[in-house]
């Protein structure tokens, strides 16, 4: 033991802070109609900051976060699994939708009291669930309904502009749309100061992760789990613009210092697709190996904004203003915003595995990776998408590559012995024996 | 009228055996290895690293009491051996946290690939283990070290859970359904591979349809072949090829593997559900002397 490497570790000073944000994010949403505000529902993928320009008493719940919220608490997922299932709804449905529709169904609010029903849902579809999930709600909520359409293919090698007015036009479509039924009129201000705030945010949130790419990581994945899920929130809102600046300038100076998000780190892994909320301890029990994940495609490209140049390296995207980019009308707003978001990673994970690999093995590369551990996830049909296809393009590398099944959100499909099994054998294989 | 007896065609059989040719009172190392898996327990005894005594039996619903009720046969006929005179025992299996008389518990993974190294020899480097309810592609070394590894789960398919339900549906012996499957004039499309279930579902409709049962049999390991081939495929096969667990001993799976692997599997030496427990007691022989040291 003596001769194992240590690293000096420090809790992360913000932490308070990113809890009492997300705690306030859940209630004001709660809160909001009592208040006299308006509170509608989307997917973390819907383009909130329209709903921003409406006022700062708009308050959002985005479905996959608080899904996996649900998730995280085995007993009430399965009341609302179950409350689905009874239904007749099938059980290989997207898991975070069927927790969230569960949820509903039991009329029980994850963070208190019963499910607060929204003014209206707005959502942006780019997988094959994303819009049955609100135009299903919508129904059963009798709240009025708005999908944006993101039928198309990132934007990392080409433009297409096109498809980006396709997009554009359903954004000033879903304005109007907002308007007729909360009777406000959209504040163009506001609209241009969200969309600065949310590239800004999101631009951090990459550059934040990109300081992984150094040995000792000064974040881990687990704690990267609670602290991404800003950017998929509310992520026009200041506050979480300032707490982005703020984890930005606390994690470059723990790699200043070289302040290890891992003690004993001496084996650097990358994950992928989203974890199995109710089983996060899974990542600690890594750490025992001195095993530290530095996070995933998923962990920095969900909502983290990349430039991804032809030899597929991933450079964190300057936000708008730093770019220089001048928004003067609404339409100069959307355009950027959809523009923007048409450069997220994720994309390949619903779009194309070859290039899901290609990006894996360039996150293998830049973030000094040993090996891989992949989630063959039940629960997302998106990002699991041609993951053995990934695997072995990783493989063909030299990278180590363990598999497991499991499901984000329904612990059901996770099998805690067998991948417990499974790593150790891994860790066997790899030569990394458990420290303490 | 008297109820007519249910018989359970899927009930293979239990067994032991202990070796007359070693004398375990001249040994210097008595290791132990119990490997409770989902479906079948098996214990081996070995002394020195030679295979002295086993027993394989069913897996009961508790598992302390499955590994000690092999682990008790196991030691059954073995000249006065008794469980005190263990010098090492590792568990290993899906129940291997749960085996009472083990020092230490290690993953099934390990504890078949290096079973496979001792019972088919050095030059295997990928063995299939074919378990009751999951079914594992692994590529090792000439130690029988892991190198890679995969594995199907929380699926029947590929699997003897998935075989004993294809057995009682065709009512016929667990033991003879690899046989009757080869006694087809030419080899049927295989049936869904995806789900037992399904499976099981679609082999009623052949029934219904006429097929006779050999078919219907030849049809399900075809779809077994392809399923745990595909596995094979993801891990990459290299030879020496060895097929470990229940379903090694099922020749119409088996020689259906090799021909879509065109490979030829190594010829079982031993039981070929023993992988597991005998990796175990090597396990536990290597653990022992490095005490001892």
């Amino acid at each position: 033991m003596s001769d194992i490497k240590r690293y000096k570790t420090e809790p992360l000073k913000c932490w308070g802070k990113a809890k009492e944000l997300r705690a306030n994010y859940y209630k004001e949403y709660k809160e909001a109609k009592s208040k006299g505000g308006i509170c509608w529902s989307g997917g973390a993928e819907a383009i909130d900051v329209i709903p921003y320009a409406f006022g700062d008493d708009v308050h959002s719940l985005t479905a996959e976060p608080y899904a996996a919220a649900i998730a995280f608490d085995p007993e009430f997922a399965h009341r609302c699994e179950s409350a689905l299932e009874s239904k007749g709804w099938a059980r290989d449905m997207c898991a975070y939708m069927r927790n969230y529709w569960g949820s509903v169904l039991i009329d029980e609010y994850a963070f208190g009291g019963p499910f607060p029903k929204p003014d209206f849902n707005l959502q942006s579809g780019f997988c094959c669930t994303h819009a049955k999930w609100f135009q299903v709600l919508s129904l059963w909520e009798d709240v009025p309904y708005f999908n944006i359409d993101i039928a198309t293919i990132p934007f990392w090698k080409e433009e297409f502009p096109n498809r980006l007015q396709y997009i554009v036009d359903q954004m000033h479509e879903s304005i109007e749309f907002i308007e007729k039924v909360t009777g406000r009129e959209c504040d163009d201000e506001r609209l241009i100061e969200g969309v600065y705030n949310d590239s800004r945010t999101t631009s951090l949130w990459a550059k934040i992760t990109e300081l992984n790419q150094n040995t000792p990581a000064p974040l881990d994945e687990k704690s990267m789990y609670s602290l991404y899920v800003f950017t998929t929130l509310d992520r026009a809102r200041k506050e979480f613009v300032d707490f982005y600046e703020e984890l930005y300038a606390e994690t470059k100076d723990r790699v200043d210092r070289g302040i290890a998000a891992l003690a004993t780190e001496r084996f650097r892994l990358m994950s992928d697709s989203q974890p199995p909320w109710a089983f996060l301890r899974v990542w600690r029990y890594l750490e025992q190996f001195g095993v530290v994940s530095t996070g995933s495609i998923y962990t920095i490209g969900l909502e983290g904004v990349w430039d991804i140049a032809d030899d597929w390296s991933l450079t964190p995207r300057e936000d708008l203003k730093s770019r220089g980019v001048e928004l003067k009308t609404r339409d100069d707003a959307l355009r950027a915003m959809a523009d923007w978001h048409m450069r997220r990673p994720i994309y390949a994970m619903f779009y194309n595995a070859d290039w899901k690999s290609k990006l894996m093995m360039q996150y293998a590369k830049q973030w000094n990776c040993d090996a891989a551990m992949l989630h063959l996830n039940r629960g997302c049909e998106g990002t699991s998408l041609g993951i053995m296809e990934n695997r072995a393009a990783l493989i063909k590398t030299g990278l180590p590559v363990l598999t497991y099944e499991g499901n984000m959100g329904d612990d059901r499909d996770f099998d805690e012995g067998r991948t417990i099994a499974r790593i150790d054998t891994f860790m066997e294989g790899l030569g990394l024996k458990k420290l303490t | 009228m008297a109820e007519e007896e249910k018989k359970e065609y899927w009930r293979w059989l239990e067994s032991r055996w202990t070796s007359p040719d070693i004398d375990w009172k001249k040994g210097k190392v008595i290791s132990a290895g119990v490997d409770v898996g989902s479906v079948s327990t098996q214990a081996v005894i070995m002394v020195d690293g030679q295979l002295y005594a086993f027993a394989n039996m069913r897996t009961g619903s508790d598992s302390p009491n499955s590994a000690q009720n092999a682990f008790n046969r196991a030691l059954e006929d073995t000249n006065g051996l008794t469980e005190k005179d263990v010098h090492y025992c590792v568990g290993t299996g899906y129940g291997r946290v749960n085996v009472p008389m083990a020092q230490k518990a290690i993953t099934e993974i390990a504890c078949h690939a290096r079973g496979a190294n001792f019972m088919y020899g050095p030059t295997v480097r990928t063995v299939l283990d074919m378990g009751g309810q999951d079914c594992k592609a692994i590529r090792i070394d000439e130690k029988g070290k892991v190198e890679s590894f995969l594995m199907n789960d929380k699926c029947a398919a590929g699997t003897g859970r998935g075989m004993e339900v294809f057995s009682d549906l065709l009512t016929i012996s667990i033991n003879d359904v690899g046989q009757m499957s080869m006694e087809v004039e030419e080899e049927p499309e295989p049936v869904s591979s995806t789900c037992v279930i399904f499976a099981k579902t679609e082999a009623t409709g052949l029934l219904r349809a006429g097929w006779p049962k050999n078919k219907v049999l030849a049809a399900y390991c075809r779809a077994m072949a392809g399923r745990v081939n595909e596995l094979l495929q993801r891990v990459g096969v290299v030879k020496d090829f060895a097929i470990t667990g229940g379903i090694a001993k099922n020749i119409g799976v088996v020689s259906r593997v090799e021909k879509l692997l065109d490979m030829k599997a190594l010829p079982p030496k031993y039981d070929t559900q023993l992988a597991g427990a005998v990796g175990a007691a090597l396990f536990a022989k290597g653990l022992y002397e490095k005490i001892k040291k």
